[in-house]
């Protein structure tokens, strides 16, 4: 994973995406995608760049389908990247907690979901199909499973010692 | 033809009796979070090193799909000693191989126990939450490796196909899928073989099959265990609605939030390509059909279909007002064919079994089996599979075994974000599409959150409008601007702000927002604050009136005390409180300072004494 400054996008990389996902309009989504596979968001440029490369579309019409997905992100996100599942059985079974938790170890700044050292992101997600072993956080591909606002602690504490501390 | 099914089913049999000992371990979603990944590796190694299996030369383990039975993950089972262990860890493997595998002995303690006899209970079919099932759509998922075509084809897989290829009639297909009664298992409940009759219609130029995988739902998961437990149902019951109505492409689009079912599929689809179940010329006939995957972004409303069929085309997921329907002008403009993941897999079973068979399941109106996904409050959550018409009061206390910790039932939401919540008085209703509707609710596509005594209606309420508010697309004022506004006032009421008038305009709204929508998403949306409100509007009168909450969720209206004939002064819940809100001295008795305090219920968790209560 790259973060990179915004300045300095490597465009080479996005036009083998679009050239592996088929440069064509209705494969935008998939290219979207996979750009913010590389980059862990959608950065402008880029955006704009897929916009006027693709024909029949326009920047403006990436940046509406970029915004009506709720898997896009406009912002960098961590390198650890927390999903919390908010479904209708891990709300039942308390999934506000465990989100409170992670937002009181990770001291979020005011209105930012990524802490300021780029290490860790949160995203809620509305359900990952995994309802029986509700609730549910997700680390990147990893998926924890009957969370509790102790048992964060433990595998944020975890996280944060593999990263040396901090 | 150039393949003869039969012996293609007794080549893939022989190769699972050559498997020898086999060794079922459930990987699906829940159960690879319990770790079965490394309980597969254990048990390889162990069986690769054992030189006498009594009666077996060797062990295979098998990783198969989701059982259903997430609650009790990881899910080991020896099909053979019809014998399930449940809440098996890493470090239970040695003992079940030692113990079972090579000495033949059961491990008890690893046998599930009834909740209600305090029993163990070793064979699958006698434990209650499969005692009760009859498995369709799910009946190979559990039972087979979800990554192996032998494995699909041993158990009737391409079957249907065969058949179907070799009589080479298509309208006689549609027919059977007619006859059967089955209805669209994603929520609308259309008859299924309407739409592939409606479709047929337009044959001739250029069409497509797309199977709806977005499930979106938050509380149903049915679709992703089929997709994950066994892929080659629904590639079949694909290959089946392509021949009917004379497609030659198809669409699979799946939620980005299932990667394993994702995986799986395109591992299946490249499996059936390679040995021409699908592709061009399956089983050396003139009938093609190729199937792409298509990712989802995020985006509850593009299951309705109109809305699919844009984000296929890589736009923004928005529905359009129908006519034209997409039988006749869907995907690129051709006609199409969309039809839910459950749906497409009950089709190979229908075709094999018969439809007289399949329509004498269920009720006079509704045929069938269909998948429930029981969460929630429930001893025994996971996915299952019934007849249509079985009660809820089946499903909840013999499926699923009763509410947990002895609480007691209070509700059920049924169908999602779009369904109602029902009751107690709700509880011998048979679930079918039509009494469903009668009470509020819907069947949808079968999730089913099961509610107990400490739920608060008015804040599930709120929930669910927060969940449709997110989700709305935007193109309907009503829908868009509604949502918001019935959001801002269960805001309002749970934090103890409301006044009685709010529930008048409440209601006006919901009506508003249900009849000045175009999609099933805003003609729903209001279900679950008019199923509260018929069933439960005490609670928002208590919320409103005495600004209390009677299952004592909803922080604002909460008060956490100390009792002080109880306080001992010890000093650990000053210490605990994450904002400094308890004052007192040692020994001495301790108050909170309500200015301060934040309810987290941190203080009330960890006092020894019991001294501190919620009101």
């Amino acid at each position: 994973m790259t973060t990179q400054s915004p300045e300095k996008f490597d465009f080479g990389k996005v036009d083998k995406i679009m050239e592996e996902c088929g440069a064509d309009k209705s494969h935008l989504i998939a290219i979207l995608q996979n750009v913010q596979k590389e980059f862990t968001y959608l950065p402008i440029d880029v955006m704009t760049y897929i916009g006027t490369k693709i024909e029949g579309l326009s920047p403006a019409t990436v940046y509406g389908v970029a915004t009506f997905y709720a898997q896009f992100s406009l912002e960098p996100k961590g390198k650890y990247q927390i999903k919390c599942c908010d479904g209708t059985a891990c709300h039942v079974r308390g999934s506000m907690p465990v989100m409170n938790a992670i937002k009181a170890k990770l001291k979020f700044a005011e209105g930012k979901m990524r802490t300021e050292d780029g290490m860790f992101s949160l995203e809620t997600v509305s359900c990952l199909g995994a309802c029986g072993l509700a609730p549910v956080m997700v680390i990147n591909e990893k998926v924890y499973p009957q969370m509790t606002s102790d048992a964060v602690k433990i595998v944020l504490d975890e996280i944060i010692a593999q990263e040396g501390g901090k | 033809m150039n393949i003869d099914i039969k012996k293609e089913q007794d080549k893939a049999q022989e190769l699972i009796k050559a498997q020898g000992f086999r060794v079922l371990v459930c990987s699906g979603t829940g159960c690879m979070a319990n770790g079965s990944a490394e309980i597969i590796k254990k048990f390889a190694e162990l069986g690769a090193n054992v030189s006498t299996l009594s009666d077996y030369d060797k062990l295979t383990v098998v990783p198969t799909g989701c059982h259903g039975f997430c609650e009790q993950g990881v899910l080991v089972v020896l099909p053979d000693q019809h014998t399930t262990y449940v809440k098996v860890k890493l470090a239970d493997v040695e003992e079940i191989f030692n113990s079972h595998i090579v000495g033949g002995k059961p491990v008890e303690r690893l046998l599930y126990t009834d909740p209600k006899t305090n029993e163990h209970v070793q064979k699958n079919d006698d434990i209650n939450f499969y005692a009760k099932q009859t498995r369709t759509a799910l009946a190979n998922c559990g039972k087979i490796n979800a990554e192996s075509l032998d494995e699909a084809i041993s158990v009737g897989a391409y079957e249907a196909l065969y058949n179907i290829l070799n009589e080479n009639n298509p309208d006689a297909v549609i027919q059977e899928v007619l006859d059967s009664g089955l209805k669209g298992r994603g929520g609308a409940g259309f008859p299924t073989g309407l739409k592939w009759k409606f479709t047929a219609a337009n044959k001739g130029g250029k069409s497509y099959v797309v199977c709806n995988g977005d499930e979106g739902d938050p509380g149903a998961f049915m679709d992703r265990s089929v997709m994950e437990g066994d892929p080659h149902k629904l590639l079949e019951g694909m290959a089946i609605a392509a021949f009917s109505i004379g497609a030659d492409e198809g669409y699979i689009y799946v939620r980005a939030e299932y990667p394993l079912a994702i995986k799986r599929l395109r591992k299946a689809i490249a499996a059936a390509e390679e040995r021409h179940y699908l592709g061009k010329n399956i089983m050396g006939t003139d009938f093609s059909f190729t199937l792409h995957i298509k990712e989802g972004a995020g985006a509850f409303v593009c299951g309705e279909e109109s809305a699919l069929i844009a984000s296929i085309e890589g736009e923004r997921g928005m529905p359009r007002p129908k006519p034209p329907f997409p039988a006749n002008k869907g995907l690129f403009g051709r006609p199409t064919l969309i039809n839910n993941v459950e749906t497409l897999a009950n089709i190979p079973v229908i075709m094999r079994k018969g439809a007289k068979w399949f329509a004498s399941m269920g009720t006079e109106s509704a045929k069938g089996t269909k998948t429930f996904a029981l969460t929630g409050e429930v001893n025994n959550t996971g996915l299952i599979e019934v007849p249509m018409g079985t009660t809820l009061r089946e499903i909840i206390f013999d499926i699923g075994g009763g509410i947990r910790g002895g609480k007691k039932f209070k509700a059920v939401q049924i169908g999602g974000p779009s369904g109602g919540c029902l009751t107690e008085e709700h509880l011998d209703l048979p679930m079918d599409y039509e009494s469903l509707a009668k009470a509020g609710a819907m069947v949808g596509s079968g999730g089913l959150v099961v509610m107990a005594e400490d739920t608060c209606m008015v804040e599930v309420a709120r929930f669910f409008m927060n969940f449709t508010k997110n989700e709305s697309c935007g193109k309907c004022v009503p829908c868009r601007e509604g949502t918001k506004n019935m959001l801002k006032i269960l805001e309002k009421i749970v934090k103890g702000k409301g006044e009685l008038k709010d529930l008048e305009v409440l209601e006006d709204l919901a009506n508003t927002v249900k009849d000045g929508s175009l999609c099933g998403l805003g003609k729903t949306a209001p279900n679950p604050v008019l199923s509260t409100l018929k069933y439960f509007k005490d609670e928002y009168i208590a919320h409103i009136v005495d600004k209390k909450c009677p299952a004592g969720v909803c922080t604002a209206l909460k008060t956490i005390k100390i009792k002080e004939d109880l306080c001992k002064g010890c000093t650990k819940c000053a210490r605990t409180c994450p904002v400094g809100a308890i004052e007192g001295e040692v020994k001495k008795v301790h108050t909170i300072n309500q200015a301060k305090c934040i309810k987290c219920e941190a203080c009330l968790k960890g006092c020894p004494f019991h001294a501190i209560v919620q009101e």
